[in-house]
């Protein structure tokens, strides 16, 4: 099957983006494609290359941007709410990729199911 | 290429409808969930899908008649709510129980819905392909 | 249809509005995720409401997260932990997904 994932808040202050992740991998070990991950609200924040977070917890950012890398995963961070957010071009993580809302719906419509991670 | 819809024209459509559900169970202005809800929902209209939007809990309190943001400096977007007919987004559904909770009723809100038990509210999400709550 | 509860019932009342709308069966079932495992917990006010449901809906909660909170011996009976590719099977067996945030 295909998989649309949407990830609603960013990282560290609320579990969702990290559930999203292990569902992710928990896809591609079960031999599933994701079709792409849209990140909106405060996802957008996961993509951010500025993280530096203490040494001894998971890297969220990084840890998208290698599954992203490792799987040819899409990962689309809203232009609306990454405007908002301060996110852009320049402080970009590698692997995430900026867009409009039209990717979310298309990915609703083109992937079999689709899973929301937020609060 | 049109960079609001994502990259992707309407008339490039795959043919494929969907029944879309956006679910709304948070107040207004406390937290930015109902006003980038909605900003997806009107996104949707140029896919051609088959949209609904269904409020529960404080997302019925998104629909109230009366909202007077300017001391609070934030955008009022509630005008919003009735410009979705426009865009031919009608299906709009509200939970009786929420309502009745929270002392409201159909006549207290900005836009006509449809008022629907938590049963059949229920019944109408099963229906659904995708459903998106913010 | 699966519904995905990820909050506390003791502190939101997203699980109560879920199976308010959702807990009649008809095929549903519920998984708990993050927070929302402690719903699945013993001798609790939210755990009796879960309870009350398992006749009607099948209950999940995701093994991961009861293991980070430290509730897997208090886990109420009835409901079935899964992994997270258990909870991919899920999404898979069931003909749509709803998460109530």
């Amino acid at each position: 099957m295909k998989f649309g994932i949407m990830v609603n808040e960013g990282p560290y202050t609320h579990q969702a983006t990290d559930s999203a992740y292990q569902f992710a991998k928990a896809t591609l070990e079960k031999g599933h494609q994701i079709y792409r991950v849209f990140f909106y609200h405060d996802g957008v924040n996961n993509a951010t290359r500025l993280t530096e977070p203490p040494q001894d917890d998971r890297n969220v950012v990084t840890r998208w941007s290698k599954l992203a890398e490792d799987h040819g995963i899409d990962l689309v961070v809203c232009v609306a709410a990454a405007l908002r957010r301060g996110i852009c071009d320049e402080n970009l993580a590698p692997g995430f990729r900026i867009s409009g809302l039209g990717q979310l719906v298309e990915a609703g419509i083109q992937a079999d199911r689709l899973v929301v991670f937020g609060d | 290429m049109n960079e609001t819809t994502g990259g992707i024209e309407d008339d490039e459509g795959s043919g494929i409808v969907k029944k879309f559900m956006f679910v709304n169970r948070k107040a207004p202005y406390g937290t930015i969930y109902a006003l980038e809800g909605l900003e997806v929902v009107l996104i949707s209209a140029a896919f051609d899908q088959d949209v609904s939007m269904a409020f529960l809990d404080d997302g019925v309190y998104q629909l109230v008649k009366g909202q007077h943001t300017k001391a609070i400096d934030v955008k009022n977007f509630s005008p919003t709510y009735r410009a979705l007919e426009g865009y031919d987004i009608e299906k709009l559904y509200v939970e009786r129980e929420s309502l009745e909770m929270r002392g409201l009723n159909a006549g207290d809100l900005l836009v006509p819905v449809e008022v629907l038990s938590s049963a059949a509210m229920g019944d109408l999400m099963k229906t659904q392909d995708v459903v998106i709550g913010f | 249809m699966l519904h995905i509860v990820n909050k506390s019932p003791f502190e939101n009342t997203t699980l109560a509005s879920c199976l308010r709308v959702a807990g009649k069966g008809g095929g549903s079932a519920l998984l708990l995720i993050e927070d929302g495992v402690y719903a699945a917990t013993k001798n609790s006010v939210a755990g009796n409401a879960v309870h009350g449901v398992l006749g009607d809906i099948q209950v999940y909660a995701l093994w991961p997260d009861v293991e980070a909170r430290g509730i897997q011996d208090r886990v109420l009976e009835g409901v079935k932990m899964v992994d997270y590719g258990g909870f991919v099977d899920l999404v898979v067996e069931h003909s749509n997904v709803q998460s109530w945030l």
